[in-house]
């Protein structure tokens, strides 16, 4: 284990060791917080009983949905706003303030459009995703160096192998970036659509555990979601180290 | 010599753009590259060189006028047998300096064995062999620019344009890596074009030198230096060169002045 490694496993370590201390020690109400201790056994026996196994896959589907679409609309929409300065400088303004917009506010519009299902959720997690994708994908076309696309005409390249094999990998860091956000938030967007929009998957049962003081049940889901998207968050984080560290400039 | 390149009444002009009038940028100019030589190109800023460079490339196309390579007409896209340098750092930051090397001739169609075998002549001759697998981002500005021409060497270009693709690097390096493009110039016997805004680059390396005036560009004069083929940076500390820089300098001071003051 690297040196920051170890720096961030005591950092979780001790602040877990903190909470379960305080929490035997009667400083924090246990009707609140139940130590960590227990939120291991509660996250143990949910995945021990597979009671929630259909709810998990179900917001695995959701998320997934959501983001293939927000991945395949993003960088489209980027590609077309790059050629297109026209139509950007038209809707830039309305790009820029576009996560003021409280995106849930469309949900009763959603469920008549689509049906009480699973569309409305996915199309709330679209909409949480696809600009972040659209906004990084313009800004990795922006960034690619204007001498790169010159050298691509020198070496007498045709327009798709230009694009192939200069234009694409010169941008596919941002995009990359793009990918990373449109996951987090497609997350964001379908799980907090659970929590008060749905009759099942990851985000209702959690709510629907925290609404019968069921704390076991919802710390042990919690802790479980946590590590699903830190691992998909970790699992990123080194493919990103892999593919780019050596082409970042010092 | 016969003429390798020519350019004839070359004017370029770029549009206006919202409440900026036209920007007439060069010419109408003249230039014959003959077989083989080492022209350089000095002006003062914003004189039309690197529009120039383009046109000649084939990169930009001009207003009036012709430019032929080998007898054949340049029209909107880079010829068979140009190389190209540019100032700015130009190596693939997602590919190995090898890969980088490697990258035009493989796009190319050419045989594995034969990229294999030009990619390892122009590492070694680049002295780059012991960085083959490293990145651009792991090495230095100049030993990135010396990856640019590795990639333009391997295709063995007949007429190597370079525009001041020593812009970015100290005076020492600067020096150094134009020992190395003499000797490329040697081993290749490309005819070469040299854009710089140094004088010293300029009257080093060179078989004749063109200077030219404050925008629009055009060629004031051409100096012969009249330095033998074999030569190399040691050549600063002789007289001649001393006067060939003076008189560079005093050709191209009143241009400058003109270019600081914005007058036409």
């Amino acid at each position: 284990m690297t040196r920051a490694g170890g720096i961030r496993a005591a950092v979780i370590g001790g602040a877990a060791a903190a909470l379960e201390i305080a929490c035997h020690a009667g400083w924090i109400d246990p009707v609140s917080v139940i130590p960590p201790s227990q939120m291991v056994a509660g996250a143990y026996t949910l995945l021990a009983s597979g009671e929630y196994y259909a709810d998990i896959l179900l917001t695995l589907e959701n998320v997934g949905l959501a983001l293939l679409v927000s991945l395949a609309f993003g960088f489209l929409g980027g590609l077309v706003l790059h050629r297109l300065p026209r139509l950007r400088q038209a809707i830039d303004p309305l790009l820029a303030s576009y996560y003021a917009v409280p995106t849930f506010l469309f949900y009763p519009l959603f469920i008549v459009l689509f049906g009480l299902n699973r569309w409305p959720l996915v199309a709330i997690g679209f909409l949480f995703a696809v600009v972040a994708m659209m906004l990084n994908t313009l800004n990795g076309f922006d960034r690619v160096p204007v001498v790169l696309t010159k050298t691509a005409r020198v070496m007498r390249l045709t327009r798709t192998q230009e694009i192939a094999r200069v234009t694409l990998p010169a941008c596919a860091p941002y995009i990359f970036t793009g990918v990373k956000l449109a996951i987090a938030y497609s997350f964001i967007g379908v799980i907090a659509g659970e929590f008060v929009l749905s009759g099942a998957g990851f985000g209702f049962k959690i709510a629907f555990a925290y609404n019968n003081f069921d704390n076991p049940t919802m710390y042990g889901l919690m802790l479980l979601l946590l590590l699903l998207v830190g691992s998909v968050n970790m699992l990123l984080y080194y493919w990103e180290r892999r593919l780019y560290a050596r082409q970042v400039r010092a | 010599m016969t003429a390798h390149a020519r350019l004839q009444g070359i004017t370029r002009t770029y549009p206006s753009v919202g409440a900026h009038p036209p920007v007439h940028a060069l010419g109408p100019l003249d230039l014959e590259l003959q077989q083989g030589e080492f022209f350089s190109v000095v002006g003062p800023s914003g004189c039309g060189k690197s529009t120039l460079f383009d046109v000649l490339a084939g990169l930009s196309t001009a207003n009036s006028g012709t430019v032929e390579f080998e007898d054949k007409p340049v029209t909107g896209s880079v010829p068979d047998g140009i190389g190209v340098v540019f100032q700015e750092d130009a190596s693939f930051p997602w590919l190995t300096v090898w890969d980088n090397a490697a990258f035009g001739l493989r796009r190319a169609g050419l045989p594995e064995r034969e990229v294999a075998e030009r990619v390892e002549h122009a590492l070694s001759f680049m002295g780059l062999r012991s960085f083959a697998r490293a990145y651009p981002a792991q090495l230095s500005g100049g030993m990135r620019q010396r990856v640019c021409i590795a990639r333009t060497l391997v295709a063995r270009p007949r007429l190597l344009l370079l525009d001041e693709p020593f812009g970015a690097l100290d005076q020492q390096t600067r020096l150094l890596m134009g020992d190395e493009v003499l000797n490329l110039w040697r081993e290749t016997g490309a005819t070469v074009l040299l854009i710089t805004h140094a004088l010293d680059e300029a009257a080093m390396l060179s078989d004749r030198v063109g200077v030219m005036s404050a925008r629009p560009g055009r060629f004031i004069d051409l100096v012969t230096t009249g330095w033998p083929k074999e030569r190399d940076s040691t050549i600063v500390a002789e007289p001649d060169f001393g006067q060939v820089t003076a008189r560079l300098w005093s050709l191209l001071r009143a241009e400058s002045m003109k270019a600081i003051a914005g007058l036409p």
